[in-house]
């Protein structure tokens, strides 16, 4: 066995070998593939985009669940690297036909991959699919259900860092539906590694996990107590299938309590800066004058996404 | 065929005996403990010094895949696990598909269980028809034909008026009813105890106010209905709090849990180990300790296997798409004796949960060696340690946490009805032998 079975992200040296989860990963390994990133920046700038470092290698895209965003920023990141991306979205008529996630993943193995960046719908199906691998292939998780979505995790601290330049002394608000999220699950474990002094998640009981506490986080109900000189605000995205059930009343209730808007980001810190994964619901999560104005950062975050994503792959092929 | 098992300590609940005595075995009954009978002249002699001898297992749940999954594993190879383990009687649930919910189905399954000659099947007939919550089954008429209580399994039962006919229905001839307190909507889409684990991993939660409102509801209307009442499976501290206090206010009321839920927590789930995806979920640390005093104390009646064998296929999924359930016929005694050693609990009433108490709760003829009654005996080397493996297992089901651990107690001898069914020593069984020469 290649991988250190407490935690198998790592090898036995310690070093990344599959980006599953940030939980449990070492605050250095973390700078590290932040430290990278920050060399990565400095391409996207450039006039020629691409260094070779993933030259010859193949990067399968493997989607179970739709995405643009995530998916494309990978894959632009890959091809930056130098490296063969094929996209694979998986829709769920061929699960249905009967074969499993790991007869997928063998067939696709066969194909020579080097990495996989798989998302799927259930919490941990990047595990499976690392477990079951050869030791020469390495798995990125783009996203697994609730659990875990560490790139924009880390494009996340990238942007922190980038406007704050330091996680010692910040006061971070995680706002929205922190039960569903894999986003805020990534958030809590990268801002406490990192050293974040206080995280607060500020939703309605509904869209809380029960022992929201045990992540390490702060519970706010109410948004004017939960923003009070915050340094950094992050807003979570309400899947409209939310609304349907009874987890909340409206889209407009929501918005009234919930929603950040202008009036309430004025309890934050004049400096405080504003995230969000996208893709965004204006007027329910997020008042569309927060999103496009002074404090926003959401725009940058994008474009950090590739470099972190560089960061990653090319530390991954490197170990 | 006369038996003497000569030398063991003989530990048999029921007739309060612990110590070094031999057992006698004639025309498949128990001939007699301590001295032979008159004229008695073994065809053969067990040696079991250092060994215990104790009536053989019975086991409230088991799984044996029969009708209708097959591949997930046959009566053959899952009778061949439960003499392995030492088990000799076995209810099963009536979630086969089709369910155990007609007399034919039920005679089919008692017919092929009686030709393989091995261990004595129980089965637990569907309450209502198809499982499916609306109509009552024929009770009675699956009764005659060999059911010996009623059971949803784990399918969900939420109109209240049915289970209310049903338990009123059941009581009219006296058979007992046996649920597993489960909330469907509390619980639905849930695949995790409630806790700091699925809050962690992202998985959907299943709260402990599932199995608590489900248990309830159960227990008003059996207290309206005076319905013979089992509860299968409890797994959390407050479910034994609400056992406990109907059992004090003189409820016909007994309850059972899996051992494995003795064990593990939901801490055993580290990186979402498919293995660890069971029904119920297992649940805290301080839940787990509470089963586990419960069980010592007898809040908890018996103790069963749950077993479920499930393919690989249908396990090597997501978390939350595996199936499931653990393996646990080769396991039952393995881990109640872990349990009896960790907790300080005597061996003899670690062996009662699994024999003679578990005999009760099913109200059968079982679970005790008295002179005369049929000899179904365990013998097994508590000192001896195996390693759990997918070789080790006769069962066709591998899943189950334990795979790599090294567990206590080897099975020697199963015998039923004076025959020895199962033989370690001999390096291969008797049933392997008997199938070799047809």
């Amino acid at each position: 066995m290649w991988l250190d079975p407490s935690n198998p992200q790592l090898n036995r040296n310690g070093e990344l070998h599959h980006l599953l989860s940030l939980e449990g990963l070492p605050a250095s390994i973390l700078w590290q593939i932040l430290d990278t990133a920050k060399s990565f920046a400095g391409v996207t700038e450039r006039e020629v985009k691409k260094v070779p470092l993933l030259r010859g290698k193949a990067v399968f895209n493997l989607f179970f669940e739709p995405s643009t965003r995530t998916r494309t920023t990978f894959e632009i990141a890959a091809k930056r690297l130098s490296a063969d991306v094929i996209n694979l979205a998986i829709n769920i008529s061929s699960q249905t036909k009967g074969e499993t996630v790991l007869d997928t993943v063998a067939n696709l193995a066969a194909m020579q991959a080097d990495m996989f960046v798989v998302r799927h719908g259930a919490s941990g199906a990047p595990y499976l699919i690392a477990k079951h691998v050869a030791p020469e292939i390495h798995v990125i998780n783009a996203g697994d259900g609730r659990h875990a979505h560490p790139t924009q995790g880390l494009l996340d601290m990238f942007t922190i860092r980038h406007y704050k330049h330091d996680f010692s002394g910040l006061r971070v608000a995680i706002i929205g539906d922190i039960l569903h999220s894999r986003v805020a699950r990534s958030h809590i474990n990268a801002l406490t590694t990192l050293g974040c002094p206080e995280i607060r998640v500020i939703a309605p009981k509904t869209l809380l996990p029960s022992n929201a506490e045990s992540l390490g986080v702060h519970v706010y109900h109410d948004m004017r107590q939960g923003l009070k000189d915050v340094d950094v605000v992050m807003a979570l995205r309400l899947q409209n299938e939310r609304m349907q059930g009874a987890l909340l009343a409206s889209a407009q209730e929501f918005f009234k309590y919930y929603g950040l808007t202008e009036e309430k980001l004025e309890l934050a810190k004049p400096d405080a800066i504003v995230l969000h994964p996208g893709p965004m619901n204006r007027g329910v999560e997020i008042d569309s004058s927060v999103a496009d104005g002074r404090q926003s950062v959401i725009m940058p975050q994008v474009t950090f996404g590739i470099a972190i994503r560089m960061a990653v792959m090319s530390i991954l092929a490197g170990n | 065929m006369k038996i003497h098992i000569r030398g063991g300590r003989l530990i048999d609940p029921k007739n309060g005996i612990d110590r070094v005595q031999d057992v006698y075995i004639a025309a498949g009954k128990i001939a007699a403990i301590g001295e032979p009978p008159k004229g008695y002249t073994a065809n053969r002699t067990i040696d079991a010094t250092h060994l215990v001898v104790c009536p053989g297992l019975v086991d409230l749940a088991a799984r044996l895949r029969e009708p209708g999954f097959e591949y997930m594993a046959t009566l053959e190879s899952e009778m061949d696990a439960a003499i392995a383990g030492g088990v000799t009687s076995l209810a099963c649930p009536p979630d086969t598909d089709p369910p155990l919910d007609e007399p034919g189905l039920v005679e089919m399954l008692k017919f092929r269980a009686k030709t393989l000659n091995r261990a004595r099947v129980y089965p637990i007939g569907a309450l209502t028809q198809g499982l499916q919550g609306a109509r009552l089954t024929e009770m009675a008429e699956l009764h005659d034909s060999g059911c010996v209580a009623f059971s949803q399994a784990d399918a969900p039962l939420t109109d209240h008026q049915v289970l209310f006919l049903a338990m009123q229905y059941a009581s009219t001839f006296g058979f007992s009813v046996w649920l597993r307190p489960q909330d469907p909507a509390l619980a639905r889409d849930g695949v995790a105890h409630d806790g700091q684990v699925a809050t962690r991993l992202g998985l959907p939660p299943i709260p402990v106010c599932a199995e608590t409102v489900a248990l309830s509801i159960i227990l008003l209307l059996a207290r309206e209905t005076g319905v013979r009442l089992h509860l299968c499976r409890i797994s959390s501290a407050q479910g034994l709090d609400m056992i406990r206090r109907a059992k004090a206010d003189g409820l016909p009321v007994t309850c059972d849990i899996a051992i494995h839920h003795a064990h593990l927590s939901e801490m055993d789930i580290g990186y979402f180990d498919p293995n660890c995806r069971v029904m119920p979920p297992f649940r805290s640390e301080r839940d787990r300790e509470a089963l586990r005093r419960a069980l010592a104390d007898g809040t908890v009646d018996a103790v069963c296997s749950d077993h479920t064998p499930v393919d690989e296929d249908a396990k090597q999924l997501p978390f939350s798409e595996a199936e499931p359930g653990v393996t646990g016929l080769e396991l039952l005694l393995p881990l109640s004796l872990k349990w009896a050693s960790e907790e300080g609990v005597p061996l003899s009433t670690a062996l009662s949960r699994i024999t003679f108490d578990a005999a009760r709760v099913l109200d059968i003829d079982a679970g005790h060696l008295s002179p005369g009654c049929a000899a179904d005996v365990c013998i097994f080397d508590p000192a001896a340690y195996w390693k759990v493996t997918q070789a080790a297992l006769k069962s066709q089901g591998k899943n189950t946490p334990y795979l790599g651990y090294e567990v206590p107690g080897r099975v020697t001898h199963t015998i039923i009805d004076g025959q020895i069914v199962y033989e370690a020593s001999a390096q291969r069984s008797a049933i392997a032998a008997q199938r070799e020469s047809c």
